[in-house]
């Protein structure tokens, strides 16, 4: 019968040398860049090289498969298809990342000059001209935005998990979930309408857009917020009523320094969320070529809409609207990663001291 | 600075689960008593009635009457937060707050209430509070480290003077040298001996030699299957309990026959 193998008694057995599937891929390449070349020739058309890879990675798959189990068994054999396969998947996620991000510096940094952030684009037509109006008023609408949405967000958070009990807090649970679905136009609208009760039909102000941006905001600020003061460990709540304390000071000296780490990140990551957001800003912050600090008049420009614009707008030199169109894309970018990288150094701060 | 536990027909519910039934005791200050038991009998459950930590849980009340030195726990009016600055608490698993130091975990009680505090008071309490817990030595160079940088039974420990921190008139102690190493559980044993010229200490163990060894009454829990309340089955001098109970489970309990 096929079940009762004899086990073989010893405990090595055939390996593959640890270069062989390198080789291997090696050859499949160069062997697959070889017909696709002949196809190309014969059929006129340009050499592909995205065939090559996938032919070749196909290639390499059945190869190593076939030998592996030849040498080293079927257990080997599929492990060496699933690492393939799985690398495989991580690389082609990969791609559309490097890719886009080696796009934007390439063509942003064109005119990443500093020009591009000490003017704004008033009375330029053409070449020149750079975005400082449209970084000040992102920084100003998103700032806006968080001291709207942090504090909203965090203290429903702590509602939800510390007092949140029975329909009330399931209804808040529930309306968050839908919230976090809203279409970013919805919001947009959702803040036009608002405003235009009170300023009249056609208001555009930079107010208009952070509230729009809180809406988006706020239910990002709740999830992560409530997920974070809910790992922090019962046993500490209950330390702290036993020695005495009562509950809103056990809260605020216990749970939220516990959190805190987590709770910073996960608004940045909110902040991050909604700095890119370009549908709500067009419609209620409107654009602009001026700079407009003041947030209650006015339309004002983001980054955002300063890329859309230029690349919808194209004035008569194009290539200098396309060019500060990247540049404003690569500004957005390094600012998103630098509130990563000061999330993950908040986070580092405020973490929880176990070290020896 | 010691007080007399007196519980009357008290009744503990989850919900409308009812978890213990019907105990009535009386607990001597500047003694030690230790609740024995199986595993799911009630004790924890009603340690944790004995500074209303059982109401924290969502749903969980009490029925009948809990008295210090007269006074009843359940009356109207009274203020939780009140009777656990009286009523101190060590749990089963150490939890030094990780945030904290060494020093600022003593200090927990006062720091978390936001009372302020002179350097000197402070300094004083903490060397006096870590003393009694007998940890002072071992940890003096080193306050400003983590709290959770030090052994678990050091830990628990450091629990332990973080609860004296706020001179509490009663210490309950709910299982806690389960977590612990037999060398730490010494050092803990000895610190409830000590404790008990001050304090009256109620303590709940698993482990019948230490019932044996630290307390001087001994209660039995017991619960007559899964779904019904555990009861309080017999209660009396540790010496007793362990040579000459009167009900026939508490021995077979105590002897190892079940349990």
């Amino acid at each position: 019968m096929a079940t009762t193998v004899s086990m073989p008694k010893t405990l090595t057995q055939g390996q593959l040398h640890p270069r062989t599937p390198w080789v291997v891929l090696g050859l499949s390449i160069a062997g697959a860049a070889g017909v696709v070349s002949l196809i190309s020739m014969a059929s006129g058309e340009e050499f592909s090289l995205v065939g090559t890879v996938a032919l070749g990675v196909l290639a390499y798959l059945v190869m190593i498969v076939i030998l592996s189990r030849q040498i080293e068994g079927s257990r080997k054999a599929t492990d060496r298809l699933v690492t393939a396969l799985v690398t495989g998947a991580f690389l082609i996620a990969m791609t559309p990342l490097v890719s886009l991000v080696s796009t934007v510096v390439i063509l942003g940094s064109e005119r990443f000059d500093a020009e591009f952030f000490t003017f704004s684009m008033r009375n330029i037509v053409g070449e020149g001209g750079g975005a400082v109006h449209a970084i000040v008023g992102t920084l100003l609408m998103t700032g806006t935005a968080a001291i709207i949405s942090i504090p909203i967000g965090l203290f429903t958070a702590i509602y939800l998990v510390e007092y949140g009990r029975g329909p009330l807090a399931r209804a808040i649970t529930f309306f968050v979930d839908v919230m976090t679905g809203i279409p970013s136009i919805v919001a947009g609208l959702f803040a036009f309408s608002l405003f235009a009760i009170f300023f009249g039909p056609g208001v555009r102000m930079g107010f208009a857009g952070a509230t729009a941006l809180a809406v988006l905001m706020i239910p990002v600020v709740v999830r992560s917020c409530e997920e974070m003061l809910r790992v922090v460990p019962n046993e500490l709540r209950e330390a702290s009523f036993a020695l005495g304390v009562p509950k809103w000071l056990t809260i605020l000296n216990v749970v939220l320094p516990t959190s805190a780490a987590g709770i910073a990140t996960g608004i940045m990551l909110a902040i991050a969320r909604v700095i890119g957001e370009t549908a709500p800003l067009l419609i209620v912050a409107g654009f602009t070529a001026s700079m407009n600090t003041n947030m209650f008049a006015d339309r004002m420009q983001s980054l955002p809409v300063f890329v859309f614009t230029s690349y919808a707008n194209q004035g008569v030199d194009t290539q200098a609207y396309l060019d500060r169109a990247w540049a404003g894309a690569l500004t957005l970018i390094l600012i998103v990663m630098a509130l990563n990288l000061l999330a993950r150094l908040i986070a580092r701060f405020f973490a929880p001291k176990l070290g020896r | 600075m010691s007080k007399r536990i007196e519980v009357n027909d008290l009744n503990v519910y989850y919900g409308k689960f009812k978890a213990v039934e019907d105990v009535s005791m009386l607990i001597e200050p500047r003694s030690v008593t230790a609740f024995i038991g199986p595993s799911g009998c009630g004790k924890s459950t009603f340690i944790r009635t004995l500074n209303r930590m059982h109401e924290v849980i969502p749903g969980a009340y009490v029925e009948g009457q809990v008295l210090i030195d007269g006074d009843d726990l359940y009356g109207p009016g009274v203020d939780p937060v009140l009777v656990r600055r009286q009523v101190g608490m060590v749990f089963q698993r150490p939890n030094p707050f990780p945030t904290m130091s060494i020093r600022d975990n003593v200090l927990a009680g006062v720091k978390l209430n936001n009372r302020r505090i002179s350097k000197s008071d402070a300094d004083e309490l903490v060397e006096r509070s870590l003393r009694g817990a007998n940890l002072w030595n071992e940890v003096k160079d080193r306050l400003e480290r983590p709290g959770a940088s030090i052994s678990g039974g050091q830990q628990q420990r450091l629990c332990i003077a973080r609860a004296i921190a706020v001179e509490p008139e009663v210490i309950l102690m709910d299982e806690p040298c389960s977590a612990l190493d037999p060398i730490s559980t010494l050092a803990i044993e000895d610190l409830i001996e000590e404790l008990k010229q001050d304090y009256t200490i109620v303590i709940v163990t698993h482990n019948m030699q230490q019932a044996s060894r630290v307390s001087d009454r001994t209660a039995f829990f017991n619960i007559a299957g899964t779904g019904h309340p555990g009861k309080l089955i017999e209660y009396d001098d540790t010496r007793i309990i362990f040579s000459n109970p009167s009900v026939k489970a508490t021995e077979d309990y105590v002897s190892g026959k079940f349990g």
